[in-house]
């Protein structure tokens, strides 16, 4: 990569241009595994070759919905769990543009729940990145849907009795046309993902598996996001095209990553383009 | 590096000699670099940055590659690398 140069003859880092360096250094706590998702999302696009005005960035609430603040890229911070709603109007309203919700799992499957499943349902064009740390971190450490059964919380003191959410199979029974899983320290494989599912028409899911070093570990007691990365290397399997059924994550198990799901059906928008024809041709 | 035939176009590839960049004051020190560093080109630091963290140290800097494993790990877009020229020696 060409080395980048201030106008005082400093060196700059190579992604800066993609970033909104005056918001920088970001509120992330060290170890924390969403500003590694963000340098690989900032690969991706340079990867994928795509017309950065033809992207459009999409947040919620909570640690993960900052990063439209951060990235220097048309965006949206919006309320919470409301980043897919959102997402659609946009794609709705110019159909010509690569939508991309960045979010957390409290955000996206938790309260925007309902329009996760109905956007992947229709099948609308966007790229839903879901951090997952399996908490909600930002204020302060509550069970989320997706914290692994017996796991500590702030609100599950003797240890969580919900079963989680397995992300990849509600995105894949609701009918998204690209799911793939990788955790923070698969950067490499997650960017190849990433520019790839930038690359798809239709509704793409990456669910990045994060450290969350300041509540999850501190409070499960598993050390910092350092150790929680040795934990990822350790025992996360890579077996793409895996039966989603089979992604359950529980607490302290092995984490299957990989890419389950690569299929192709008719867009939303395409969908309801022939349809408008059809009816004006019958009329 | 040691092979155990010798290659046919050992004389054309030549392995690439990074330069590593840090910016200490944005460093958090978590230490991801440290510890995915490939090459084990990194070490933590004694020293403080302005916010109380320890950032890493260059400690073996002939040994990198520039395979960019720590621009990539980095949450806080601390590091990178750049290819160093070969007309410098």
């Amino acid at each position: 990569m060409a080395t980048l140069k201030t106008k005082s003859n400093e060196l700059i880092h190579p992604m800066e241009h993609l970033l909104r360096m005056d918001r920088i250094p970001h509120i992330w706590c060290p170890g924390c595994g969403i500003g590694t998702a963000v340098t690989a999302f900032a690969s991706a696009l340079e990867k994928s070759k795509i017309d950065l005005d033809k992207v459009c960035i999409v947040s919620g609430i909570g640690c993960t919905g900052r990063v439209a603040g951060y990235v220097k890229l048309d965006s949206f911070h919006t309320t919470h769990g409301r980043a897919i709603a959102f997402a659609t109007g946009i794609t709705l309203g110019n159909p010509d543009l690569k939508v991309v919700v960045f979010s957390g799992d409290g955000d996206l499957i938790s309260i925007g729940g309902n329009h996760f499943i109905h956007a992947a349902r229709r099948n609308i064009n966007m790229l839903v990145i879901c951090v997952n740390n399996f908490i909600y971190a930002m204020t302060g450490g509550q069970v989320a849907p997706t914290t692994p059964l017996s796991a500590y919380a702030t609100t599950s003191p003797f240890g969580c009795v919900e079963p989680p959410f397995n992300i990849p199979y509600i995105a894949d029974s609701s009918g998204a046309v690209y799911v793939a899983r990788w955790t923070a320290l698969h950067i490499r494989r997650l960017t190849n993902s990433m520019a790839e599912a930038l690359n798809k028409p239709g509704f793409s899911v990456i669910e990045v598996i994060s450290p969350c070093a300041m509540y999850y570990s501190r409070i499960n007691k598993l050390g910092d996001g350092l150790d929680m990365m040795k934990f990822y290397h350790d025992n996360s399997e890579i077996k793409h095209g895996e039966d989603t059924k089979n992604l359950d994550i529980g607490f302290q198990t092995k984490i299957t990553v990989g890419k389950f799901v690569d299929r192709e059906r008719p867009t939303y928008t395409e969908s309801y383009k022939k349809w408008l024809s059809e009816i004006k041709r019958k009329k | 590096m040691k092979h155990w035939r010798t290659p046919f176009d050992i004389e054309e590839v030549k392995v690439p000699q990074g330069e590593i960049h840090i910016i200490k004051d944005r460093c958090k020190g978590c230490s991801f670099c440290v510890e995915y560093c490939p090459k084990d080109v990194l070490e933590m630091s004694e020293e403080y940055n302005a916010k109380g963290y320890h950032p890493p140290r260059v400690k073996n800097p002939e040994n990198c590659v520039n395979c960019g494993l720590c621009e990539m790990l980095c949450p806080e877009f601390a590091i990178w690398s750049t290819l160093k020229e070969e007309n410098e020696d």
